[in-house]
């Protein structure tokens, strides 16, 4: 560890950072595979396929930052806009 | 006959208590008048319970009912804990404003006829725009116009709905409405316009973040959850209210996914949970109407709770925006760790309250057999984890070191924190204590173990789409526009172009006006005292000016 990384608080160091991304990582792998043997109960079909939550909360959420992303191109103004 | 008044003159006597009471006595104040609030609310056996009369109409002061009652509860206990939380810091005028906003609730919530429930609804109106007021800037002050503004135009709507409905119908009495007749539709309008609906949502983030740290905790509260609990009692089941929901909900979303100010984050976020009640109201079926209700007495805790997060960093930092703040867990881990619950429960994170009760209404889509509802709101659900769960708590908390080390917060915010923390957590751990005391009874089991995985990994991987489009997320110092927008510029330049017009008509109008004077003149000078065609003539004069005017009648005559 450097000295540098010394002064950081503990949670800033790079290395806890990589570590609590590979927890991370872990938690959610262990969500997917947790349906091995606890099958999830759909209501309609599609919602019992493996992994069909994570790959839905996922893509519903790259969906809308990319949405608010294109109508922030076209919504967004300085913060001053209504003091002027 | 003390157990029957109605449980809002508690509040309201607490209110006029703030006006005359010396400071060290506001603790006292802010626990008993909600308390007993609360207690004379319990004590309500169901139905109509005190009556009087406005000219021919018999007003119903106090109806009781369990939804009333949940309603009532939560905003009694809000008021409570809001009390502990502001009565160091809130001035006279807002602890005593917030008191009889709350009052005004109260009695929404006991409002047995359309008459008395008006008369609530306009005063919690009154005191809502004086909270508002109460954030003391410049800011505050318009915004509180802005809100004052909306709010009138509502009750106004409201009002003229009601009024159609009584002479429709010659009843005044809170009652499920079908959708049918002008009355109930603008009904429906204006209780819509207090619970933020399109195109009125923008009025919610644009005036609550102005007021106090302590102001936008009780704001954050009322209004919505009374128009929640109006559309539970007059409209159930009305399908409208279905895609009204739907978009609050992404509304919501889309809009703090762009936002910078903390605070204004937290507002758009309660439109997005708005969102999800009254999505579960137009449903409609019992376990809808249970999901609303549950879904809203929760969401004031861990709103409040959030608020309360928020307001204690205002108050410490003197900063409301995220590209401002950052680091502050190293110095405020209370205000932090409550915040994060909070941040939870509102992603309705397995075992805290927002699970136990927004579940509900993912299962009344499902019974309902509406697919494409079902799975609009669940991923919803993943985007208010995107935008509340994780986004405030890392942006204002961690992000990176702003430098800052400020005190947590003081005492009494922190005790108000960890009670709000402790409800999130105790209502997610034991859904039976909030389950019986829904409208109809409840036979569903939240804590099974295919739901928790489905909910698991739904929201554990947003919070990863979350950091790996972090740099998408960057905070900007920009605001949205929003349909705030036509009445902030679009009336205005309206306004400015009429205005023009006008200065131009009345420059054309003056031109011609003093050309008419000078004919006028003219004329006058003709006709007057010593003008020409006044004048005595002589009759040699007359005369030959007869015989002339003879002379050419007869060439005429000839000629023709």
């Amino acid at each position: 560890m450097s000295d540098n990384d010394k002064n950081l608080h503990w949670l800033m160091r790079p290395s806890t950072i990589r570590r609590i991304w590979w927890l991370f990582a872990g938690v959610l792998a262990l969500t997917v595979i947790a349906q091995f043997w606890m099958p999830v109960k759909g209501y309609f079909g599609v919602d019992s396929l493996f992994a069909f939550a994570a790959l839905y909360g996922f893509l519903s959420c790259v969906a809308m930052v990319f949405v608010a992303k294109l109508l922030g191109m076209l919504l967004k103004r300085d913060e001053d806009y209504y003091r002027d | 006959m003390i157990e029957t008044l109605p449980p809002a003159l508690w509040l309201f006597a607490g209110a006029l208590s703030f006006c005359l009471l010396p400071e060290r006595l506001r603790l006292p104040a802010v626990l008993i008048w909600p308390a007993l609030a609360w207690f004379f609310a319990w004590q309500l056996p169901d139905g109509v319970q005190l009556t009087g009369s406005l000219l021919q109409f018999e007003l119903q002061w106090v109806e009781a009912s369990t939804v009333r009652r949940l309603f009532a509860t939560v905003f009694c206990l809000m008021t409570l804990v809001g009390g502990v939380y502001a009565y160091r810091h809130a001035s006279r005028t807002e602890l005593a404003s917030a008191f009889a906003y709350a009052a005004g609730a109260l009695g929404v919530c006991f409002a047995g006829d359309l008459i008395t429930l008006f008369i609530f609804w306009e005063m919690m109106a009154i005191f809502s725009t004086a909270v508002v007021w109460c954030g003391n800037t410049e800011d505050a002050r318009k915004a509180g116009i802005r809100y004052a503004l909306v709010h009138l135009l509502g009750g106004v709507i409201l009002k003229f709905g009601i009024i159609l409905l009584i002479i429709e119908t010659g009843s005044t009495e809170v009652r499920a409405l079908t959708l049918g007749s002008v009355g109930t539709w603008l009904m429906l309008i204006g209780v819509l316009i207090n619970a933020a609906a399109p195109p009125f949502s923008a009025w919610l983030a644009d005036a609550y973040p102005e007021a106090s740290p302590s102001g936008t905790v009780f704001l954050s509260a009322y209004t919505t959850k009374t128009a929640v609990l109006c559309l539970i009692l007059l409209f159930p089941g009305a399908t409208i209210l279905i895609p009204v929901g739907l978009y609050m909900v992404f509304y919501g979303i889309i809009y703090a996914l762009l936002e910078n100010d903390m605070r204004r984050i937290l507002a758009y976020s309660i439109v997005n949970q708005v969102g999800f009640m009254v999505c579960a109201i137009g449903i409609g079926t019992e376990t809808a109407i249970n999901g609303a209700a549950a879904h809203a007495f929760a969401h004031i805790i861990y709103k409040a709770l959030l608020m309360m997060s928020a307001g204690a960093v205002l108050l410490r930092t003197g900063k409301r925006k995220c590209s401002d703040l950052g680091g502050l867990y190293q110095t405020m881990p209370l205000a932090m760790w409550c915040g994060v619950i909070g941040a939870l429960a509102i992603s309705s994170f397995p075992f805290t309250s927002g699970y136990t009760t927004k579940s509900l209404i993912n299962v009344a889509a499902q019974e309902q057999g509406m697919m494409v509802v079902y799975f609009l709101l669940a991923a919803a659900s993943a985007g208010v984890f995107l935008h509340a769960g994780i986004k405030f708590p890392w942006f204002v908390f961690f992000q990176k070191d702003s430098g800052m080390r400020p005190k947590d917060a003081p005492l009494n915010m922190s005790v108000a924190m960890l009670i709000m923390s402790a409800i999130c957590l105790l209502l997610g751990l034991f859904p039976q204590w909030i389950y019986p005391h829904l409208p109809y009874p409840v036979a569903y089991e939240p804590y099974k173990a295919d739901k928790l995985i489905f909910y698991f990994q739904l929201l554990l991987f947003s919070g990863l789409a979350f950091f790996l489009l972090l740099p998408w997320m960057k905070r900007t110092l920009t605001i949205t526009l929003d349909t705030d927008w036509f009445y902030r510029r679009a009336l205005n330049a309206c306004a400015a172009w009429c205005l023009r017009c006008w200065q131009v008509l009345q420059q054309f109008v003056g031109e011609e006006s003093r050309r008419l004077d000078r004919w006028k003149n003219a004329t006058r000078a003709l006709f007057s005292q010593g003008g020409v065609l006044a004048a005595t003539w002589s009759i040699g004069v007359t005369v030959l000016l007869l015989v002339v005017l003879l002379t050419v009648y007869i060439v005429f005559y000839y000629l023709q």
